[in-house]
């Protein structure tokens, strides 16, 4: 790996936009940025898709009586919310689609190991949104994103079959991102690029990735059980059979649980890349960081049995997961702790960027530890599917996962596409989600430790101000993630040149243009210092603050 | 491991592993007549890990290949012994709390 | 646009090494999905086994233990013969690669046969699971789910052995087309992993589905602590 084959030096205004044009350079392209690009688009659509039935659960909710939409409806809404949201944006969100356009240039490489199985990947993904949506249009799904048995294999009027297979299909998808960010990682490292001078975003990919591996295939097959199940009545899962309902939930919380950390790590290593990028300095603990993702890859496996409390799953077992579930938590606070220590004495640079990172952190820290609350196995017991729950997830989805994705998104768009876009406007928006989040979800905390069940469309009348005040807040949050959506496509015609590296931030993908030629660099980079090697006391330029 | 000099294993390894295979196939065939009490399975299980350690070790070349890919290789099948491990936890143990009877 | 030059290396590897390393680590990655995979039908079948060992070896005594045994015979001798392929594959002789692929796809097809005779004969005695499912005349028995569990897994065996067969087909093509050299042969080489990974599987299947209850008394085992 050592030779410097020297590719002939581009022309200078070629990049992988402009290389090639008209649909098919698109859709047959193995470009590996191309591709980011293309799930770019296809991700935004789901935002859109899953943030409608979001409104619709939140007008609903508004009011105490059930008035807007039968139950059975809102029963189908709420569940399209989850499984379009959960499976088509939270998990692919950062990987896909920051991952596949920046892991191999952060190393160096060309491309990613296997660029056909990347498109494949795209291609997988995509048929599953359309057997998805084509279940919601046949009459959708009433079962909740868990599927839980007996209900979804026996009891459910839904397309549960479609929608089983939709899910496996895109299942396939994920795996073989996973797969190819072994692989590259570990095979297509420029010279000198070695492990500990990875970037922690590269760090946070692997950790996923492995997760993926390991986890996706064990939903996959339980899926399809519970097709088999519906279809053929085999009794697997059905008690009248003797099946046990309870297996199915250790087997799909064995792949969800530790997809919540499919869905924070790469999150965390967009995060990681920000604080360092706006405080100019190196990750303080840098490895200590980069073996928290792997930490939390392998204890978050063994932690699902927190969701099954109340369950028949047996007491000593609830013990067992509860006492890991405290563990987890550990790797996850190290890391907020050392993007603290970071910040602390750096020279703080507020884009927008840096908005949404330092909202990442103090919405996951809240998320964080209220999931603690909820793993300690006598308290949930009194929180278990409540809005409680609700509130946990969203913090640590939309609030970390959700924010941290607006975060890159600008962040490395400038790279991505060459321009910049109205920096106020950024801020502006960082500041209406961050406070319409916490408008929306903070009262479901409250409701939920008052008792409100989660999945139900009515509700006691002295509930309503909190729910009103989370409708109100939804409103606003929506809005804020609108504003990205019009800016953003604006910039790409009208916004200001970037140049190489508009932050000047350290990174191999700071040094080549912007955007990228299609093989990233000229010549393969030969890596000389660690990742983040900010001078000492780096401060930055005084003209580049005023933006 | 070098791409320009592929391992070539000898005719003779691989007879050998076939032959273990197939004595394999046939000795748990035969010892599933025989009664070990509680050993039964365990017996029938450490035959056939004999058996697929030899098909991967031999057949599937991890003897010769990287420590990465044999970590890799031993990760999965560790991995699925914790998926099992974790989830009997709580089947063996339901019957430990009155309540559960 | 990932072009690939004369010698078969992609223009985004460095050089043929790279290139095989990355595909021989991407493929055990594949595989250690694949092992989660059929691990998940493990899973089911250890629990349920635990819950049920007098209705599993019952059931188990229902399978054919003799086609299953040759079954295991002739998987055993596609995986040899899926080996020498790739040997000769490693010393560039392409036609015996295509001979012996060709041997492989054929044993492939007699399991495949056996597997359908097996399946009719369920059919016909009632042992597909659902409302019709029945053992000695007793509807809806604990039996049932064993051979859920059977289908399921043997089917999922199956499943992969018919895609291993349409690689066969791929690697057959290719040898007649003399595309495999010492330098570059990691193709058949995967693909041999592949096969070698699905014989596994049924190594561990043959044990666990069809020799439960055949030492008289009817104990599960370890699972079940002894009763
Ligand atoms: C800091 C560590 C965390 C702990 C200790 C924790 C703990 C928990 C517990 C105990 C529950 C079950 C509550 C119940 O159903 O009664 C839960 C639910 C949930 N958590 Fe977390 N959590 C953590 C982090 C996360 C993260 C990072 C995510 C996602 C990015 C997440 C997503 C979820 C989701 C989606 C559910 C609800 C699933 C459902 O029932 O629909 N959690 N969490
Ligand atoms: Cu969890």
């Amino acid at each position: 790996m050592s030779s410097t084959v020297a590719t002939p030096a581009a022309e200078p205004r070629t990049n992988y936009l402009n290389v090639d044009y008209g649909w098919k350079s698109w859709v047959f392209s193995t470009d590996h940025k191309r591709i980011a690009v293309m799930y770019l688009i296809t991700i935004a659509f789901m935002i859109l898709v899953g943030g409608s039935f979001a409104i619709l659960v939140r007008l609903e909710l508004a009011t105490p009586a059930g008035d807007m939409l039968q139950s059975e409806t809102y029963n189908k809404i709420f569940t399209m919310h989850g499984v379009v949201m959960v499976f088509f944006f939270l998990i692919p969100g950062v990987p896909a689609v920051l991952g596949n356009f920046l892991v191999p240039i952060m190393i160096g490489a060309k491309d990613l190991a296997f660029p056909k199985v990347n498109l494949l990947s795209y291609y997988i993904f995509l048929v599953g949104i359309l057997l998805t949506l084509l279940a919601a249009a046949m009459g959708g799904i009433d079962t909740g994103w868990t599927f839980y048995t007996p209900y979804s294999s026996t009891y459910s009027n839904g397309q549960v079959a479609l929608a089983a297979v939709a899910v496996f299909i895109t299942g396939f998808s994920s795996i073989l991102t996973g797969l190819n960010f072994v692989v590259t990682i570990h095979k297509m490292r420029a010279p000198g690029m070695t492990w500990f001078r990875l970037p922690l975003f590269i760090w946070a990919h692997y950790a996923t990735s492995l997760i993926i591996l390991l986890s996706t295939p064990v939903v996959a097959i339980t899926i399809v059980l519970v097709a088999l199940e519906r279809l053929f009545h085999v009794g697997v899962f059905d008690p009248t059979y003797g099946g046990d309902p309870v297996l199915f939930q250790h087997m799909f919380w064995f792949y969800s649980h530790p997809a919540v950390y499919i869905m924070i790590l790469p999150a965390m290593g967009v995060i990681s890349e920000l604080i360092s990028a706006f405080s100019k300095k190196r990750v303080f603990g840098y490895p200590v960081v980069a073996f928290s993702s792997l930490a939390i890859a392998v204890i978050g496996f063994f932690v699902w049995g927190h969701h099954m409390f109340v369950t028949g799953q047996s007491t000593y077992a609830g013990v067992v997961f509860s006492v890991i579930t405290m563990l987890v938590a550990v790797p996850s606070a190290i890391k907020v702790f050392n993007w603290v220590s970071t910040m602390y004495k750096g020279d703080i640079w507020m884009t927008t960027p840096m908005c949404f990172a330092i909202a990442f952190i103090g919405l996951f820290t809240v998320g964080g530890l209220t999931g603690i609350f909820l793993g300690t196995m006598g308290l949930d017991i009194h929180m278990h599917d409540t809005y409680f729950v609700v509130a946990h997830f969203h913090y640590v989805m939309v609030g970390g996962m959700v924010t941290a994705f607006w975060g890159g998104l600008h962040f490395w768009w400038p790279k991505m596409f060459g321009r910049m876009y109205p920096e106020n406007m950024g801020r502006v928006s960082a500041a209406i989600i961050f406070i319409g989040f916490n408008m929306t979800f903070f009262p479901q905390f409250i409701l939920g430790y008052m008792g409100m069940p989660r999945r139900y469309h009515f509700y006691p009348e002295e509930w309503q101000v909190l729910n009103v005040l989370s409708t109100a807040g939804a409103t606003l949050l929506g809005l804020g993630y609108l504003l990205p959506m019009v800016y953003l496509p604006w910039s790409l015609k009208f916004g200001k040149v970037a140049g190489k590296n508009p932050w000047a931030a350290k990174g191999l993908e700071w040094e080549t243009d912007s955007p990228p030629t299609t093989f990233n660099f000229d010549k393969v980079p030969v890596v000389t210092e660690e990742a983040y090697a900010y001078p000492e006391g780096a401060r930055h330029q005084p003209e580049a603050k005023v933006v | 491991m070098s791409s320009t000099h592929p391992h070539i294993t000898p005719l003779k390894v691989y007879f050998l592993v076939f032959a273990t295979l197939i004595a394999g196939t046939w000795l748990t065939y035969f010892v599933a007549y025989k009664d070990f009490g509680w050993l039964n399975t365990p017996v029938a299980m450490a035959i056939a890990i004999v058996k697929a350690g030899v098909v991967v070790l031999y057949f599937m070349h991890v003897k010769w290949q990287s420590r990465l890919t044999m970590m890799f290789a031993a990760g999965g099948f560790i991995w699925l012994f914790t998926l099992f491990a974790f989830t009997l936890q709580d089947y063996f143990t339901r019957s430990w709390m009155p309540l559960y009877q | 646009m990932s072009s690939v030059d004369a010698t078969g290396l992609a223009h985004h590897f460095e050089d043929l090494e790279q290139q095989r390393e990355a595909a021989t680590l991407g493929m055990w990655a594949f595989l250690v999905t694949e092992i989660m995979f059929f691990g998940g039908l493990f899973g089911a079948y250890v629990v349920y086994r635990t819950m049920y060992p007098q209705a599993w070896d019952n059931a188990s005594n229902q399978l054919d233990v003799l086609l299953g045994a040759v079954n295991t015979t002739v998987l055993i001798v596609s995986s040899l013969t899926m080996a020498l392929a790739v040997r000769c594959a490693a010393k560039g002789n392409n036609r015996q690669v295509a001979g012996f692929t060709f041997l492989t796809l054929l044993l492939g097809f007699v399991f495949l046969g056996v597997k359908v005779i097996e399946y009719k004969h369920k059919w016909d005695h009632h042992l597909m699971p659902g409302p019709n499912f029945q053992l000695d005349g007793v509807v809806g028995g604990h039996e049932q789910i064993f051979f859920a569990l059977y289908f399921a897994m043997t089917g999922m065996h199956a499943f992969h052995m018919i895609i291993g067969a349409g690689l066969m087909l791929w690697v057959i093509l290719k040898a007649l087309r003399n595309d495999y050299t010492p330098q570059n042969h990691t193709h058949v080489e995967m693909i041999g992993l592949y096969w070698h990974f699905v014989d596994i599987v049924w190594i561990f299947l043959f044990p666990l589905l069809y020799l439960l209850g055949k030492h008289g008394h009817a104990i599960g085992a370890v699972v079940t602590g002894g009763h």
